[in-house]
């Protein structure tokens, strides 16, 4: 109890000079924890193009500064620690595995805001905010399923975790909609990031016939294989618009910037709660790349109206009648996910024949 | 014209020395690498080192540093012993990961049960899990001639997918709304691995990393086996003719070191990690190595290469939030340290001396 005495001093004691210091119009301090490094082109790169966008918008009166590649685990909590005793007033933890940390350094630190990405705890001075990926999902599935001229249709799965079986489903679903014969293989990576098993995933859906890849994973090294192939692919996490206009014809990519300007705006002007932001195409957390030429112009304007509906609420990806995957009934006719089942789904809807990894 | 002569024996004095020279030499040449990249070179060097120490926040970096030295000097210690009799586990990081994971599951087996004999139970399964991973590579060793190195290297990505394994299937939280990692035991106080006395960062790994500094040191220095040991790594011939038995020993050193490096895994999983998730493992097991050398495998020079890495990583995170210093130029910094020992282990075993030319 003491640490916690010690650790509750410190921070008085760095808020009762921040207090007064604020009032001269003190730039808030702003910290962010990164998993990987912010060169990585991908998960931490997006981040640290949101942390930009900060700055860029609110320029001098805030200051923002990062740690990165802090391994899950061990190191988190005294981490997100020293980004405390450091001074900021609001700490953005950016990968699921901080989760715990983060309640852990927020309960010390009740004046410091935290958000967190992923995760689904929170408190009254943490909030979580995460992107709905499976609305873009519908968008590439769109393509995919017009582009397909094997019917068969490739999955790079990172692990069976709701959000990535929100993707295969969202994706599968779109595709068949468009195309009644296409059949998704799903290859099981293990990895958020790896290119040599995200390259050798590409080449066994490639090896089944597979023509049009869709990966869950962050690295290139599926497009590139997909580009020796003379095959089609879409972006993950970032642009990736080195591969267009082939094999990457259009993306899905993670738009953070439009969060954190919105989050840092409610800090300033003293509107913030401790929400659960749950933010997808219409928020603009979620963004479709540039759709290339090598997409037919009728494919484009239809995945483009689909995108645009989505993002005006107007169509959401899971609408009934589905059914899962046993066959059993999963949402009657027009009706819609609830947002709860969604964050806890661990099935297949109907059509995918392969097995989830229990 | 310098030439290197040969000493008849490797100069203690030298032993000490190097060390010394060697973390100088990093400084100067971490500080020329600072420099190139337009830092302060001082100011970052006082930052990586003086900081956690007598910095502003150094009441909390300066328990951080016993909670991130104590797996290192822990795995460390066994390790030396092995690497002193020529017997090279390179895959302390495999048992660490076991050991969380068998110390891990005792705890999720007992829960939601409380009882004191909890924890020590925790403590022999985690030791068990690394022996008997360390036992893998001793027993081909010795049955089938196979090299330690490369079996106990192997077998460290073996356990990380043990662990990705665990972390989505077996242990899995029921409560974690499908999501990867175990229950933290950081909230189950019958398995948890807490601080002992509040503001001294001190939990039970540290104290076991004393006791094992202790120990080493009993056996090395006073003990037959440590005699057999020492014997075995300098003349391995003369060591069978005193009735040494190789095989013996192979599986008494992997076996110790990796009893040692499970224990150390279950502390951390009890403690700072808190779970079992897919990153269990953060390098402790191969930076133990660098801890080993750096301490020149004698039991005291470990425990302040153990507390000197750990200066240099949480000074890492100082640099890098106070000067926006890249995490891999700390890096660097590390690898640095390495390779001016190494280097500068040359002066202990030979003289520079000046040739006169006739």
């Amino acid at each position: 109890m003491q640490r916690r005495t010690l650790l509750a001093t410190a921070s008085a004691l760095i808020m009762a000079l921040a207090a007064p210091a604020l009032a001269q119009d003190e730039p808030l301090k702003v910290g962010f924890i990164y998993v990987g490094p912010v060169s990585d082109g991908g998960w931490t790169y997006q981040h640290d193009q949101g942390r930009l966008a900060v700055e860029a918008e609110f320029g001098d009166r805030v200051e923002t500064t990062y740690l990165e590649n802090v391994p899950e685990g061990v190191d988190a909590e005294r981490a997100l620690t020293q980004l405390a005793l450091a001074g900021n007033d609001v700490i953005y933890a950016t990968s699921f595995g901080y989760m715990d940390a983060v309640m852990n350094v927020a309960a010390k630190f009740p004046d410091i805001k935290f958000e967190h990405n992923t995760g689904y705890k929170r408190a009254d001075n943490v909030g979580t905010y995460d992107g709905r990926f499976y609305e873009g999902r519908a968008v590439i599935g769109t393509i995919a399923g017009r582009m397909t001229e094997t019917n068969k249709i490739g999955y790079i799965a990172t692990f069976p975790i709701p959000e990535v079986i929100q993707g295969i489903n969202s994706a599968y679903l779109h595709a068949r909609k468009v195309n009644p014969d296409v059949e998704m293989r799903v290859v099981w990576a293990y990895t958020w990031y790896d290119p040599a098993k995200e390259a050798d995933a590409a080449n066994a859906l490639l090896a089944e016939g597979v023509d049009v890849i869709l990966q869950h994973t962050n690295s290139t090294a599926p497009l590139a294989q997909l580009q020796q192939a003379g095959k089609i692919g879409f972006g993950q996490a970032a642009d990736m618009s080195s591969f267009a206009p082939t094999p990457r014809v259009s993306s899905v990519y993670n738009n953070w910037a439009a969060h954190y300007v919105n989050s840092v705006g409610r800090v300033l002007d003293g509107t913030w709660q401790p929400d659960g932001v749950w933010g997808g195409i219409g928020d603009g957390i979620v963004a479709i790349g540039d759709i290339t030429d090598a997409v037919p112009a009728e494919v484009k304007a239809e995945a483009e109206a689909l995108r645009d509906a989505i993002g005006s609420g107007e169509y959401h990806p899971f609408t009934g009648p589905l059914n899962k995957a046993d066959g059993s009934v999963w949402l009657a006719e027009g009706e819609v996910a609830q947002d709860e089942d969604l964050q806890g789904m661990n099935f297949y809807v109907e059509g995918i024949t392969a097995q989830l990894p229990q | 014209m310098i030439q290197l002569v040969p000493r008849q024996a490797t100069s203690t004095a030298w032993q000490v020395a190097t060390p010394v020279l060697a973390v100088l030499a990093t400084m100067v040449a971490g500080g020329l690498l600072f420099a190139a990249m337009g830092h302060e070179p001082v100011a970052a060097i006082r930052t990586i080192f003086w900081d956690p120490l007598f910095g502003p926040a150094a009441s909390y970096s300066r328990p951080q540093l016993l909670v991130k030295a104590a797996p290192l000097i822990l795995i460390a210690s066994g390790l030396a012993i092995g690497f002193r009799a020529g017997i090279w586990n390179i895959g302390a990081e495999g048992q660490y990961i076991i050991g969380g994971i068998t110390g891990g599951a005792v705890a999720l087996a007992a829960y939601p049960a409380d009882g004191p004999w909890i924890f020590p139970a925790m403590v022999l399964a985690g030791m068990a899990g690394g022996w008997a991973w360390g036992m893998i590579p001793a027993l081909l060793r010795n049955w089938f001639g196979a090299s330690e190195i490369l079996v106990s290297l192997m077998l460290v990505y073996v356990a990380q997918r043990v662990a990705a394994w665990m972390a989505f299937g077996p242990m899995r939280n029921p409560e974690g709304f499908g999501m990867p990692g175990s229950r933290n035991l950081q909230q189950y106080p019958a398995a948890a691995n807490p601080e002992l006395i509040s503001g001294t960062g001190a939990h039970w790994g540290v104290v076991a990393a004393a006791v094992a500094v202790l120990a080493t040191w009993f056996l090395m220095s006073r003990h037959i086996r440590g005699f057999h040991i020492r014997a075995a790594g300098t003349a391995p011939r003369a060591a069978r003719f005193a009735g040494v038995n190789p095989a013996t020993l192979v599986a008494f050193c992997l076996g110790l070191s990796g009893a040692l490096a499970g224990a150390a895994g279950l502390f951390e999983v009890a403690g700072p990690a808190g779970q079992i998730t897919d990153t269990l493992g953060t390098g402790y097991g191969f930076t133990a190595i660098i801890v080993a050398f750096l301490g020149r495998l004698h039991p005291v020079g470990i425990l302040l290469a153990g507390l000197l890495l750990a200066l240099t990583y949480i000074g890492g995170e100082l640099a890098q939030l106070t000067m926006q210093l890249p995490a891999a130029s700390v890096q660097v910094f590390q690898g640095m340290l390495l390779f001016f020992l190494l280097g500068f282990d040359l002066l202990t075993r030979f003289q520079i001396r000046r040739r006169v030319l006739a």
